[in-house]
């Protein structure tokens, strides 16, 4: 056998591996029976309907929109601001800082979500709300939009809104007029991969919630019950279906972006 | 003519980092003047700072009898062109050049009409519609002059404007861009490393080094009578040759190592240079090879062919002569029917004593 054939095989095998769990979700969500196993019983679209029925998920649906539409403009606001400093500004420890800034990328969520905890709960004396999780998942999600701004920001030639206030704009209109449409795509991208990421977080969620879970805490609940989970792979499945769409939208507009200063593709999440 | 732009004492500290050094300057209305000098020489920091993007650190800037200080750069009566161009990649060519009209009270008709006369100006009528992004070098470059002349400025300052384009690019954009500046009678002031095109372009010429302005001349005094040796290097190739300055009542007579005692020429006497060792400087093209059997009136030396560098429609030789270490650079014009001497042959070298450049050591 031939080396590349052999690639080949493992790159199908690699892919099935990645996938296939995913693919199970869609499979039993439509199946008719309440026993996750094979052979299927037949095409049915109950388990959606129970989900549409279900007053408890809506709620936890409502939580988990509204908690990642936020994280997803704080963390774009605090990425904006970073990124603009990494890439315009010079100022004593900027690389050190910089990436300090970065670092809750690589921490584990169990800490940050035991810490936050204990935070709020011991030092602040905070009630735990949507707010609570909002201000963690901005902290989880600010370094990746750090990661997406920074590489707007710095396809950015530095002259361009030097080249805004010589032609009479104050520093700020430069900004808005020039600066902040050329970084749009950037801005767009990183809203959608923030509110994704905060989506679907679980861990930290379960740890900040209070009275009111999100999605997937709610999801974790059902799981208990044996019958329910078809429902879960119902949900399951429209949160994959989700989660592709926004991904894909927000590598759109990165790439678009770049088209559009002109540059080339130097890798991105998609 | 009295002076637009009046710089006092600039002095400009980047942390320790003593970037611009006591520039005392003054330009006048409708003067091409140039900043000429080596990278971070300073030249572009001191653009910057007539621009208002640095603030100086001490010393004074007036444009127009007004005082700088403190006013930010989109108040100031200067538009620049930047290295980059810095040109809207998500505009179109028309609403580049009509963006600094954008706080203006005209109509939009009058504005529209204002925008196609920068374009037409620059010869880029009829690209208004087309999408910035998609232009070449040339065009990006004259889209930045019609963005900043529209606004008609006091004075518009170019920085490395032609370093992006092509050699014959360059040369067409340095004729293009006296004619606009005759045309206009704005005043510019061109930062460049360039010194061909500091020569070729402006009325006056600043040579920098080290944050400093070491000469401010015009143009054929920077290249015949270069104050330092610093200067003479920079400016095209000049051979240095080791010497003694005696000054007497009659003038100044040099003792040239290998070429022997010379009276310099009244207007080549370096000021503050007195008797003692000096350095003689002798541009390639202010001396000759004779060829054989050819006769000069001029002074001559003998020497031996050491290297020959054909450019086509010149020669350089390399000629070593007795008593000074390194070969006399020479530069010879090939005339029809005049052959290129080879290397080895033995030659004489022309020359004279008006054309010696007395400098320190």
């Amino acid at each position: 056998m031939s080396g590349g054939r052999i690639l080949g095989i493992y790159a199908v095998l690699y892919l099935i591996f990645l996938y296939a769990p995913i693919v199970l979700l869609p499979i039993f969500a439509f199946n008719d029976a309440t026993i996750i196993a094979f052979p299927l019983s037949g095409f049915s679209t109950r388990w959606f309907e129970a989900l549409w029925g279900n007053a408890a998920l809506g709620d936890a649906v409502g939580n988990s929109l509204f908690i990642a539409a936020m994280t997803a403009i704080l963390s774009t606001l605090l990425g904006i601001c970073a990124a603009r400093a990494g890439a315009m500004a010079d100022f004593p420890g900027k690389s050190g800082i910089l990436g300090f800034v970065m670092l809750p990328l690589v921490l584990p969520e169990i800490i940050i979500a035991v810490s936050l905890l204990i935070v709020l709960r011991q030092v602040l004396d905070m009630q735990l709300s949507n707010w609570t999780v909002i201000a963690a998942h901005t902290l989880l999600c600010t370094p990746f939009s750090i990661a997406i701004l920074n590489g707007a920001f710095q396809n950015l030639d530095p002259s361009i809104e030097e080249g805004a206030m010589d032609l009479g704009e104050s520093r700020w209109g430069a900004f808005c007029s020039v600066v902040l449409p050329l970084v749009m795509p950037g801005i767009v991208s990183s809203l959608l991969i923030a509110f994704t990421i905060s989506l679907d977080e679980f861990i930290i969620a379960f740890f900040l919630t209070g009275s009111n879970p999100t999605m997937p805490v709610y999801i974790w609940g059902l799981l208990r019950f044996p019958q329910q989970l078809p429902v879960v792979m119902a949900l399951g499945t429209i949160l994959v279906a989700l989660s592709i769409v926004l991904l894909a939208i927000a590598e759109f507009y990165r790439r678009r972006g770049l088209a559009r200063a002109g540059l080339k593709d130097s890798g991105g999440f998609l | 003519m009295t002076a637009l732009i009046q710089l006092r004492g600039i002095n400009k500290y980047f942390g320790d980092y003593h970037a611009l050094r006591d520039i005392d300057l003054e330009i006048k209305q409708g003067e091409f003047f140039s900043l000429l000098g080596p990278s971070g020489c300073g030249k572009t920091t001191l653009l910057r700072t007539i621009a208002g993007f640095e603030d100086p650190s001490a010393g004074t800037l007036s444009i127009d009898g007004r005082p700088m200080a403190g006013v930010p750069a989109n108040k100031r009566p200067t538009n620049m062109v930047f290295q980059s161009y810095a040109i809207f990649p998500h505009l179109t060519v028309a609403e580049n050049v009509g963006f600094g009209l954008r706080r203006d009270p005209r109509s939009k008709a009058e504005k529209a009409g204002a925008v196609k006369d920068a374009l037409e100006m620059v010869g880029l009528g009829g690209y208004g519609a087309r999408s910035a992004h998609a232009l070449s070098g040339g065009q990006r470059q004259r889209v930045a002059l019609a963005r900043a002349l529209i606004l008609k400025p006091k004075v518009l300052l170019l920085d490395e404007p032609l370093s992006a384009l092509d050699r014959k690019m360059r040369e067409l954009m340095q004729v293009e861009l006296m004619k606009l500046q005759r045309q206009v009678g704005i005043t510019f002031i061109l930062v460049t490393h360039d010194q061909e095109e500091a020569l070729v372009m402006s009325d006056r010429v600043a040579v920098m080094f080290d944050g400093q302005i070491r000469q401010m001349d015009d143009p054929e005094a920077i290249y015949t009578r270069p104050r330092s040796r610093e200067v003479a290097a920079f400016i095209g190739k000049m051979n240095f040759l080791p010497g003694t300055l005696h000054s007497s009542g009659e003038g100044v007579e040099a003792d040239v190592a290998g070429l022997g005692r010379a009276m310099i020429p009244p207007d080549r006497v370096t000021p503050g240079l007195g008797s003692g060792p000096a350095v003689i400087g002798l541009r390639p093209e202010s001396l000759a090879v004779l060829f054989e059997g050819e006769t000069t009136t001029r002074r001559t030396v003998e020497g031996t062919v050491d290297e020959v560098v054909y450019y086509g429609d010149m020669t350089y030789y390399d000629v070593r002569i007795a008593g000074v270490d390194e070969p006399l650079n020479i530069a010879m014009k090939n005339l029809v029917g005049r052959d290129v001497l080879e290397v080895g042959t033995a030659t004489r070298v022309a020359w004279d004593e008006r054309s010696l450049v007395p400098l320190a050591p």
